[in-house]
């Protein structure tokens, strides 16, 4: 096809010359014109003409109204939608977490002195012990005494030798008897008491008894083990840590506050409390002295807190165990709402908490028209983000391929020789190049390298560009084959034009009929291609917005068949652009060609 | 025309050449995340054996060690014999992974291609002969739409409505459930229910060019002058249309159906990746993610044998159909 201007000119006196023809006003002699006469025709310039051929095409109008539409919906949208296109919106559901177990003391709990063990199988017998009465029981070829401090509490102790003397022919020599330090003056004390030969000796407070066992001499003493109460002790601050000292002090005081019903002051490792009952919950808080929020509670109740991070403080437990023990179900602290369930003798208490998430797939609904994505994203504002996205991406692969196949196949075309030889031996190399599995190596890779959603978008347009534009040349190299011997290239010839201008201001315009419709087509493959590739995870990627990655929600089933709106919208958005596009092309051949009319 | 066939087949070699070098150089700078990854995991089980070691010893036995120029001679040399090495993926030889998979994409592309032909050239003669009619409009759109569909939409679409909606047919996959249960005829009946909605999106995305290019041809050749001198000389437009037009439209028609003979071969990559049917274009979709290098360089230089081999077989077709070629 010729589309030199001189046809076109033809073309557009021919179709005029159907048209009755007016006489002007100002041309009186214009009835004695003759038939043929240049100036009853009104010349339409050819651009004008391939206009109204585009119009009167209804197909055509309607792609142009649908691009159009889609143009308008992408680039003005996003001016007045009111959200942001990676804007997140979240939502608060009321959620039930499990938060404490409470249960009632049953069992002896064991608080061991510094530098002293009591292993589980020691406990067991312990715990035995006292359930019995008894006052002493053997555990491990040890023997241990058990001494009543309150109600429900008891010190361990057990009689273990601390030092041995052996006498070697009137020397004595004194040696630690467990791996443990001798305190300080033993080894004087006893080695006096072994010479008077003395049954016991003193020493500050602690009373050591002496036994002889041929020639070595044990200093027995009782060794304090620990206590065993049936009462918990829990302190205010995670980082406080019980000691026997301070435990035996409390439960002693726990004992004469619950007889006396008052508040009762101790003493415990150079500090002063107060400690005070409290009958209707049978719990007793400790206050440090000049404090007045309390240090300490005890009680019968164990609170365990279910996440191991959570430290739950004196009010809270102390609220606690008051609803535990009145038999409510519910507990209102600090504006947070627990709920408190009864399985025998076990409690727990959940936390109802409104928790803040995204609004994952909401439906449309008056703030959101179209509902949210997965990442809880306005679906509509996003569609008019990835209809830029789309449409800038589609533009640059296109003019990229045009700018290469048109330098290319104008060089080629007007060369002919060598020079078409090798660029169309090129030009049959990137043909046979397939491109679908070349974006997706590609697009693995890049996930693979984590390369950043810009550069990544960026790269893609540059591939899509160098790997397409193969057809332009081969279509701008024929047409310039059947120019380049006219007789207006033997004119710019003549005029000794530059082989540039040659080319690019004389041949190649010839083809831009051809090129229009080309590009024009290719734009809505390329919006195709770069869906499809996003559709797949591989091309453009989060926070960018493409039609394509907006429906890749549809990759899991339960999207697909329960959130229809997520992935319907961006489709019919897909279809209608490329739509458009397809149908303003086959305007534009019909209307630069009118071969095709009959 | 043997001279011909022969020059253009040498050409074909030189441009293969070039092709398969450009893929390799692409495989070879990608980063081998396969081999690494596999390095790592044998690393972890056998300690004795470094990461490193793994590594130097797996691109040795990958043959990733010597510079890609002459690791592409060695590649090619093998596969000129048909060594085309075991896949990374699937851990079977490349041929063989090939030769099992290639026959289902087979069957859909050539049952795909005889819908679209039938639908095709009817639709696009009639759309011909009445120009600008109500049913011209509609194949147009028909076509139009069928091109501009994005296949993936469609697929979801086609899934949602009679895989979900009406459960006619499973979601994806190329057999059924109880497949192993039936007898062989039950078992066919089976593969080809599941090729259905595969072979419908290929038709309904696929006839639309061929329709238009039929439409094309047809109006071309009713705009010429022997349709012309055939109406002048009084023949009945049945046989106008049937025995002077439409043999003549068959010459474009059969080249460009030829030139995609091949490509039946090349399998539907979307297609058969979405709904997971095993052919040649899911197979490679597969490896292709996990950078298997030799089974993507067999399947890319397979792929650019095709579209040579499509060239070459519409450019011959069309000096066989049409005799003015042949002479000149």
């Amino acid at each position: 096809m010729k589309q030199d201007k001189k046809v076109k000119e033809e073309v557009s006196m021919a179709e005029d010359l159907n048209r009755p023809v007016t006489p002007s006003a100002e041309t009186p002699e214009s009835s004695s014109r003759r038939l043929d006469d240049e100036q009853r025709v009104k010349v339409v310039s050819p651009s004008m003409l391939v206009f109204r051929r585009f119009i009167r095409n209804r197909l055509a109008v309607t792609g142009l109204i649908f691009f159009i539409v889609m143009l308008l919906f992408s680039y003005l949208g996003g001016i007045f939608s009111p959200y942001s296109e990676t804007q997140r919106f979240y939502k608060t559901t009321e959620m039930s977490e499990e938060f404490a177990g409470v249960t009632q003391s049953s069992t002896y709990r064991f608080i061991t002195a510094q530098g002293q063990a009591f292993p589980t199988a020691s406990q067991a017998k312990a715990q035995l012990a006292i359930k019995n009465g008894e006052t002493t029981f053997t555990a491990d070829n040890d023997t241990f005494t058990l001494d009543k401090i309150s109600s429900e509490g008891y010190t361990i102790s057990q009689m273990a030798s601390v030092a041995k003397a052996e006498t070697l022919g009137g020397s004595i020599t004194v040696s630690s008897a467990n791996s443990n330090e001798l305190p300080e003056g033993l080894e004087e004390a006893f080695t006096q008491a072994v010479q008077d030969e003395s049954e016991s000796f003193t020493l500050g407070d602690t009373t050591y008894q002496v036994e002889r066992d041929r020639k070595t001499y044990y200093a027995k003493t009782s060794l304090y083990i620990g206590v065993a109460t049936m009462k918990l002790i829990d302190f205010d601050s995670a980082d406080s840590q019980n000691s026997t000292d301070f435990t035996i002090a409390a439960l002693q005081a726990e004992d004469t506050a619950m007889a006396n019903g008052q508040t009762v002051t101790f003493q415990a490792e150079g500090q002063t409390y107060t400690l005070e009952y409290n009958q209707a919950d049978d719990a007793a808080l400790i206050y440090q002295a000049g404090q007045t929020s309390a240090y300490a509670i005890v009680s019968n109740y164990i609170v365990n807190s279910v996440q191991s991070d959570v430290h739950i403080g004196i009010d809270l437990r102390q609220q606690i165990v008051e609803a535990v023990q009145s038999g409510e179900d519910q507990l209102v602290y600090d504006n947070n709402e627990y709920d408190i369930s009864r399985q025998n003798n076990r409690w727990t208490l959940t936390l109802q908490q409104d928790k803040t998430v995204f609004d994952a797939y909401a439906f449309p609904s008056r703030a959101h028209w179209l509902g949210t994505d997965g990442y809880g994203m306005d679906i509509l504002t996003r569609l008019m983000y990835g209809g830029r996205v789309s449409i800038q991406i589609s533009f640059m692969v296109v003019l990229i391929s045009l700018i290469l196949g048109i330098t290319l196949g104008g060089l080629s075309g007007y060369f002919g020789g060598w020079v078409d030889f090798v660029i169309m031996r090129l030009v049959d190399i990137f043909y046979c190049l397939p491109t679908w599995p070349i974006m997706i190596i590609i697009g693995a890779v890049m996930d693979e390298m984590k390369v950043d959603s810009a550069t990544r978008m960026n790269f893609l347009m540059l591939l899509l560009g160098v790997l397409g534009w193969s057809g332009v040349a081969r279509m701008v190299r024929g047409q310039i084959l059947g120019l380049r011997d006219q007789e207006f290239m033997i004119a710019t010839e003549a005029t000794g034009l530059t082989v540039g201008r040659r080319i690019f201001k004389h041949l190649v315009p010839n083809v831009i009929p051809q090129l229009i419709v080309m590009a024009t087509m290719s734009m809505g493959d390329t919006i195709l291609t770069e869906s499809t590739l996003s559709f797949l995870g591989l091309g453009v990627k989060y926070p960018f917005a493409s039609w394509g990655n907006i429906i890749n929600a549809v990759s899991t089933q339960y999207v697909m068949t329960n959130y229809v709106f997520v992935w319907l919208p961006a489709g019919l958005c897909i279809l209608i652009t490329v739509l458009g596009f397809n149908f303003i092309g086959d305007g534009l051949r019909d209307a630069f060609d009118p071969k095709m009319k009959r | 025309m043997r001279k011909y066939i022969v020059k253009r087949l040498l050409w074909s070699i030189l441009i293969l050449f070039f092709v398969s070098f450009l893929i390799y150089l692409l495989m070879r700078s990608l980063p081998s995340s396969y081999v690494e990854t596999v390095a790592r995991e044998r690393a972890a089980a056998n300690p004795q054996v470094s990461y490193k070691q793994w590594l130097e010893r797996l691109n040795e036995l990958y043959g990733l060690n010597v510079n890609p120029l002459q690791g592409f001679f060695i590649w090619l040399s093998q596969a000129l014999r048909g060594h085309f090495g075991d896949s990374w993926y699937y851990g079977v030889p490349v041929t063989q992974k090939f030769g099992s998979v290639i026959w289902y994409s087979f069957a859909l592309g050539a049952a795909a291609l005889i819908f679209q032909v039938a639908l095709a050239i009817p639709l696009g003669i009639q759309s011909a002969r009445k120009q600008y009619s109500t049913l011209d409009y509609a194949t147009t759109v028909f076509a139009l739409i069928g091109i501009s569909l994005p296949g993936f939409f469609f697929i979801t679409i086609l899934k949602m409505v009679f895989a979900v909606n009406l459960g006619w047919f499973d979601l994806n996959g190329i057999v059924g459930r109880m497949h192993d249960t039936y007898s062989p005829f039950r078992q066919f009946l089976d593969i080809c229910q599941h090729m259905v909605l595969p072979t419908l999106n290929l038709v309904i995305i696929g006839t639309g060019s061929l329709l238009r290019y039929t439409r094309t041809n047809m109006l071309e050749v009713l705009n010429s002058d022997y349709i012309r001198t055939a109406r002048a000389e009084g023949l009945s437009e049945r046989r106008v249309i049937n025995h002077h037009a439409f043999r003549n439209t068959l010459i474009p028609l059969v080249t460009i159906i030829g030139g995609t003979l091949p490509g039946l071969f090349s399998g539907a990559l979307i297609t058969e990746t979405l709904f997971k049917i095993p052919g040649i274009g899911y197979t490679s979709y597969e490896a292709m993610l996990a950078g298997d290098i030799p089974f993507t360089m067999f399947y890319l230089t397979f792929m650019a044998i095709l579209t040579l081999l499509g060239t070459l077989i519409s450019d011959v077709l069309y000096a066989v159909v049409d005799p003015r070629v042949r002479v000149s």
